[in-house]
């Protein structure tokens, strides 16, 4: 996800000039900033602020309401463990608490080394065949203990 | 040689993009022509990926197919499922919304267009405005995102608002687990809701049309993106909709992880890039919506079942369904069942006969305990209220709301008391703060749960008096129905709750 070196002025202004022409930019704007630095630079807030015409207390409110929007870089993988209802008829409830207790984090949480950040969702559509995980940006469905052993080997955890 | 492997998230889910690389290889190996077509999914989640072999006779289906099995289905070695569309669970349906969707190529639209698609907005952009929202009306479509207000009264609102500029808004903010129909559509036959918003934007007379699609659906995203591109150079969008003289092009908007922007009001916020809130109504967003302006707010598959209507007429798509629920519902079935999926049929079908007869009961084998129809704010139906008929009014008769018609079933080794306990959880988790019923009681809920996990039994009639303030003072329908399934867990399995008490004396 993270492309971009450290964010400098200059970058940001230029992207978020780019979504200007938007109507209701503030979203697609701190989309990109995210997509592009893995979080949204707190330098970012006061330039949207001033782009936009609204205060830095409005900027901080938008990005913190929204679950999406990190405010520091996560692990170098995040899996994302589906807790929804669908889900848990089948089981998500016991792969979460056995999958936390492998990585020894709770949600929200990223490993010492910084590779793993495990976060909950509630739901990726994917609920008749379930349970269902995010790793990265690749979905994974029917998640048993055995697939998500194997996930976790693949990430190094 | 056609060989469809569906791009949808379930199938790739399961390692459809696996596949179609290991289709191509091996057919590479083989030198054989083949011609990987990725298709949406046909809604039979537990044979997914299905893969489907083009013939003479038809389309023939494999089942659970692995990037291992890629050989051995070139070579003819895999047993087959014979031809898909006589599969009884598709065979079935009466697919209406959804009969291109797992059919066609969802981003070509030639193919499309030969399988009826385009009718329904060619007619469309012959009538006046007046005459498209009566089409609609007469049609009885109501909105399936769970509200199930009359579409043609919404769209009659807004056309009759005078405003320099209207919008059509989609709401696929498809966050109720139990729920992917929305998902689905937008994947296997994404045109299908541009053209319905298209016909929307020609009949209240607006120009701008936005889809805000949660950012749970990467695969949605990615394909609708793609059409939107394809259908402005197919002359669908632009500034002359299909030769009709009059515009409307739409953008696709991502979400960001908030299940209250699924709410209208609080999209319409998020839309406009602030918090997403939950706004006071009135004003109604059909005088006062985006930017302040006229706007229809629809779900994805209201929109999408608009072009059947105008293709086969509104009184086609009246004759299906019962009382006053008019047309197909798209039912998901979802969470512990043997076959889960997409089932299209006419409202009417009991729940009984949507679980035990279509799904084929649990997937566990075990007896089914309760069935969450709706979402995380609709009710548990216990098996005693399986005679049910999906339909508005006859869900709301027996204590529940048909919603966005998905349907998670669960086994008897459910526990209710945490199933009420995650609703509040949910609630608490999911606020958007604006009102204190649902702020401040979801999370008292949560407490008042667990008192009575503890054996407090006098905290169960202060859980029911809570959920009757969050009910009747919530602003919107996160805080004011997440007391139904707390209140269906409490009504229909009293024990589960009790029992803790007499545990704990």
């Amino acid at each position: 996800m993270s492309t971009l070196a450290a964010p400098n002025e200059n970058d940001l202004k230029d992207l978020i000039s780019s979504h200007l022409n938007l109507e209701g930019p503030m979203l697609p704007i701190l989309h990109a900033l995210q997509h592009a630095y893995g979080y949204i630079p707190a330098l970012a807030h006061g330039l949207i602020a001033e782009a936009l015409n609204i205060t830095k207390a409005e900027v901080h409110g938008v990005i913190s309401f929204y679950h999406d929007f990190r405010e520091k870089p996560a692990g170098t993988h995040v899996i994302k463990l589906c807790r929804a209802e669908a889900c848990q008829s089948v089981g998500a409830n016991a792969l979460a608490a056995d999958t936390l207790k492998k990585l020894g984090l709770d949600w929200h949480e990223t490993s010492a080394d910084g590779s793993i950040t495990i976060e909950p969702v509630y739901c990726l559509g994917l609920c008749a065949c379930a349970p269902a995980a995010m790793v990265d940006d690749r979905l994974v469905a029917r998640v048993d203990g055995a697939k998500m052993d194997k996930i976790l080997k693949e990430l190094g955890a | 040689m056609k060989i469809y492997v569906p791009l949808d998230s379930a199938a790739v889910a399961l390692g459809a993009d696996d596949l179609a690389d290991a289709i191509v290889a091996a057919a590479a190996d083989r030198n054989i022509e083949v011609q990987v077509i990725r298709n949406g999914s046909r809604g039979m989640a537990w044979l997914e990926p299905l893969v489907e072999i083009e013939t003479d006779a038809g389309r023939i289906g494999y089942g659970n197919v692995d990037a291992s099995d890629a050989a051995a289905l070139l070579d003819g070695k895999l047993s087959s499922l014979g031809k898909v569309d006589d599969l009884p669970f598709l065979a079935r349906q009466t697919r209406l919304t959804f009969a291109r969707c797992g059919v066609i190529d969802p981003l070509d639209l030639t193919n499309y267009q030969a399988h009826g698609g385009l009718v329904g907005l060619r007619r469309a952009a012959q009538m006046d405005q007046a005459a498209i929202v009566d089409e609609v009306t007469k049609s009885g479509l109501r909105g399936r995102g769970g509200a199930g207000f009359p579409t043609g009264i919404k769209w009659k609102t807004v056309s009759d608002a005078t405003a320099d500029q209207k919008y059509i808004v989609c709401n696929a903010d498809e966050g109720d687990s139990g729920t992917f129909a929305d998902r689905m559509i937008m994947e296997g036959d994404p045109f299908s809701l541009i053209e319905g918003m298209a016909i929307a934007g020609l009949g209240v007379g607006a120009t701008k049309g936005y889809v805000y699609l949660r950012s749970e659906y990467p695969v949605a995203i990615r394909v609708m993106r793609a059409a939107v591109e394809a259908a402005r150079k197919g002359g669908v969008l632009g500034a002359d909709v299909m030769g009709s003289g009059r515009a409307f092009d739409m953008e696709i908007r991502v979400g960001a992880g908030a299940y209250v922007c699924g709410e209208e009001t609080a999209l319409l916020n998020s839309l406009e890039g602030k918090r997403g809130t939950v706004r006071a109504k009135p004003p109604l967003p059909a005088l006062e919506g985006f930017m302040g302006r006229p706007t229809v707010v629809n779900n994805v598959i209201s929109l999408a079942s608009v072009p059947v209507i105008f293709e086969k007429g509104a009184d086609h798509y009246a004759s299906f369904g019962v009382g006053r629920s008019r047309g197909t519902v798209t039912l998901q079935i979802a969470g512990n069942v043997k076959h889960g999926g997409l089932f299209e049929t006419a409202f009417g079908t009991t729940l009984g006969e949507v679980v035990n007869d279509i799904a084929g009961g649990t997937a566990s084998g075990r007896p089914v305990k309760a069935v969450q129809v709706g979402g995380p704010l609709g009710a548990y139906m216990p098996v005693s209220k399986f005679d049910t008929p999906m339909g508005y009014e006859e869900f709301d008769q027996n204590g529940g709301l048909i919603g966005h018609a998905g349907l998670v079933v669960f086994d008897d080794s459910a526990d209710m008391l945490q199933m009420a306990r995650f609703a509040m959880e949910f609630c608490a988790v999911e606020s958007c703060g604006k009102c204190t019923p649902c702020r401040i009681g979801a999370v008292r809920g949560v407490e008042t749960i667990d008192r009575i996990a503890q054996g407090d039994g006098a905290a169960i009639e202060l859980l029911t008096d809570l959920c009757e303030t969050m009910k009747d003072g919530s602003l919107c329908a996160l805080g004011g129905f997440t007391p139904f399934p707390v209140m269906s867990a409490l009504t229909h399995f009293p024990d589960e709750f009790a029992a803790q008490k007499q545990a704990a004396e």
